[in-house]
């Protein structure tokens, strides 16, 4: 019973890993660019969401549209500002500008926030469901429901819309795509805003059922780079398969191995898979 | 002007002699050392490693922990840990140098972070309390001297070598092969350079100097934990002097290090302790904007800049 308990925990939280997660592949899928910062999106996801809580008020919804939406504007600003111009530049440069971005947001957030774990008034969605003898904090339930719900529709916005298809359009042949008609600007910084927006409302989620300090955003850009290396670059689908079972391995290493081990199981996990599958489970090579 | 510059490096700590003044030297060959490893891979070969603190680690915990099992003394200790770091090297490189360069760029920060973690967690090697050196040497074998003048000598030794590698490599096939690679991947295999084995072996080098300065920080310090040895800061040093300065050139991160740390000896003196979190925005700041505006650093600046300047100063 204890097990069954740790599995539905570890699937509920992976269901968010997943969430976030797909915001990263969506924007190597496009680009081909990873963005050492997305687990600061996170982060800074959750501290808009305490703002929100604090000093505004309102229910799950309205913190959790705030921070989707606070997030979706950064990741368009930094596009234009910062990703537009280094995409065309070396390697070094689309991997420095966001590994900087990380640290300049994480030692900020350290600075603003200190180095205190924080978490939201346990009024946000109190309470424990018991489901046949499983005990479910509310707030995790709906947490790891929201965010299947919302991994599930950006796939959908991917592959069923017509932005879907002006998005995959610029990332299959940027050209061709001005042919048709369409801003290859426009569509990229829509994906970045997505890709941060969707790490906006992860943050937001996480907030809600967990507790967390600026530290977290380097553990879930970390996770989200396994998760991504697990489903495939490029797989929202994929991302959704790859957060559950890397929630799943997290929660059931902890509990047989202790909870330090929890993370070095994941990442170790991320080494095996560079040398048996780098494609991922649903990745093209 | 190299002469010079060694001139100076050399006679640094006879006209400073300060305990202040030789503590700024070796901090600035120490990162000197380590962003110059790391621009073999980073710079010449394009690979940019975001972890590479896991070489520096290893280094530094190996003949720390070979002293504290079995006595061995740190001078056996400093090649088993560039060993250890080679192999290393060969376990992420081959993997994911049939990829694309972010791969490589994100296992190197996941590796680092396992090994950091693992580390803080096992208890032979002093989980998160770390280990102790030598506290009186038995022989120059144990590395361990009194005051810095010793060591700021040797790190100056270690340098010098490095310098001197890299400077062949640049003259030789091998660094043909590297500039082909980090121009295009596919026109340099299209040519018959071993693209593949190039990185290889460019990791492989870096990795072995990065170890060297990791041993040699040990010893000094006569101390290693998870953080400053796997540290992601330990990395982003060795990024931002390197960058900073210039990756991809020989005297760029000597450059980076003669700016970047008086600056940050001056802010931790100025700050206290809180100044260190401060340091670190700035760094990031400093690395988002080189990426930016100026990926070739000082150095790609200073070649736009210089010719205008020196017409500007004939002209008038």
């Amino acid at each position: 019973m204890i097990l069954l308990q740790v599995i539905v925990g570890g699937l509920l939280l992976g269901a968010i890993y997943a969430l976030f997660s797909s915001g990263l592949t969506l924007i190597w899928g496009m680009m081909n660019f990873i963005n050492f910062a997305h687990g600061e999106f996170v982060m800074l996801g959750m501290y808009v969401t305490l703002l929100v809580v604090l000093h505004v008020g309102g229910g799950p919804i309205g913190f959790g549209a705030v921070a989707a939406l606070a997030l979706f504007a950064l990741g368009v600003g930094l596009y234009f500002v910062l990703i537009r111009h280094v995409l065309r530049g070396p390697m070094l440069s689309q991997i420095l500008s966001t590994f900087g971005l990380a640290l300049l947001l994480r030692y900020t957030a350290f600075f603003i926030f200190s180095a205190n774990f924080v978490s939201l008034p346990p009024t946000v969605l109190a309470g424990t469901l018991n489901v046949g003898g499983i005990f479910l904090p509310v707030a995790q339930l709906v947490a790891g429901i929201v965010a299947v719900v919302l991994t599930m529709a950006l796939h959908f916005l991917l592959t069923r819309t017509t932005i879907g298809s002006r998005l995959l359009a610029v990332a299959e042949d940027r050209s061709a795509a001005m042919l048709m008609g369409i801003r290859p600007d426009r569509m990229q910084a829509l994906a970045w805003g997505l890709s941060a927006g969707a790490a906006g409302v992860a943050g937001a989620l996480l907030a809600t059922a967990y507790p967390w300090s600026p530290s977290v955003g380097e553990t879930f850009g970390l996770i989200a780079f396994v998760t991504v290396a697990l489903g495939g670059f490029g797989s929202v689908l994929g991302s959704l398969y790859a957060g559950l079972i890397i929630g799943l391995i997290q929660a059931i290493s902890a509990f047989w191995l202790g909870p330090i081990y929890k993370d070095i199981v994941v990442y170790g996990l991320f080494v095996a898979l560079l040398w048996l599958r780098p494609q991922g489970l649903m990745g093209k090579a | 002007m190299v002469g010079l510059l060694a001139a100076a490096l050399l006679l640094y700590p006879i006209v400073f002699s300060g305990a202040f003044y030789r503590d700024i030297g070796v901090a600035f060959l120490l990162a000197a050392i380590s962003a110059s490893a790391w621009n073999v891979v980073g710079g010449y070969a394009g690979q940019v490693s975001v972890g590479h603190s896991m070489f520096f680690g290893l280094g530094a915990y190996a003949p720390l922990l070979l002293y504290t099992l079995w006595g061995w003394p740190p001078l056996v200790g400093l090649p088993v840990g560039i060993l250890l770091s080679v192999v290393l090297a060969v376990v992420i490189g081959l993997p994911t140098f049939r990829l694309s360069g972010h791969y490589f760029s994100m296992a190197t920060l996941a590796v680092a972070e396992l090994i950091r973690i693992f580390f803080g967690a096992w208890p032979l090697v002093g989980g998160a309390i770390g280990l102790q050196g030598p506290a009186v040497a038995r022989g120059w074998w144990d590395l361990t001297f009194r005051g810095d003048l010793s060591y700021y000598y040797i790190f100056l030794a270690v340098l010098g070598l490095l310098l001197v590698v890299t400077f062949e490599v640049e003259r030789r096939r091998f660094g043909f092969y590297l500039r082909a690679t980090k121009a295009s991947e596919r026109a340099a295999r299209s040519l018959g350079v071993p693209v593949r084995l190039t990185k290889l072996k460019a990791l492989a080098l870096s990795a072995t100097f990065t170890s060297a300065a990791g041993s040699l920080y040990a010893v000094k310090t006569g101390f290693i934990d998870p953080d400053s040895g796997f540290g992601i800061l330990v990395s982003v040093q060795m990024v931002i002097v390197a960058a900073l300065g210039g990756a991809g050139t020989l005297f760029g991160p000597l450059v980076g290090a003669m700016i970047l740390i008086p600056l940050q000896t001056a802010a931790n003196t100025w700050f206290g302790g809180g100044g260190s979190g401060l340091t670190f925005i700035i760094y990031g700041g400093i690395i988002v904007l080189i990426a930016r505006f100026e990926p070739g650093g000082l150095h790609e600046l200073w070649r736009r800049l210089a010719p205008r300047l020196w017409r500007r100063a004939h002209a008038a």
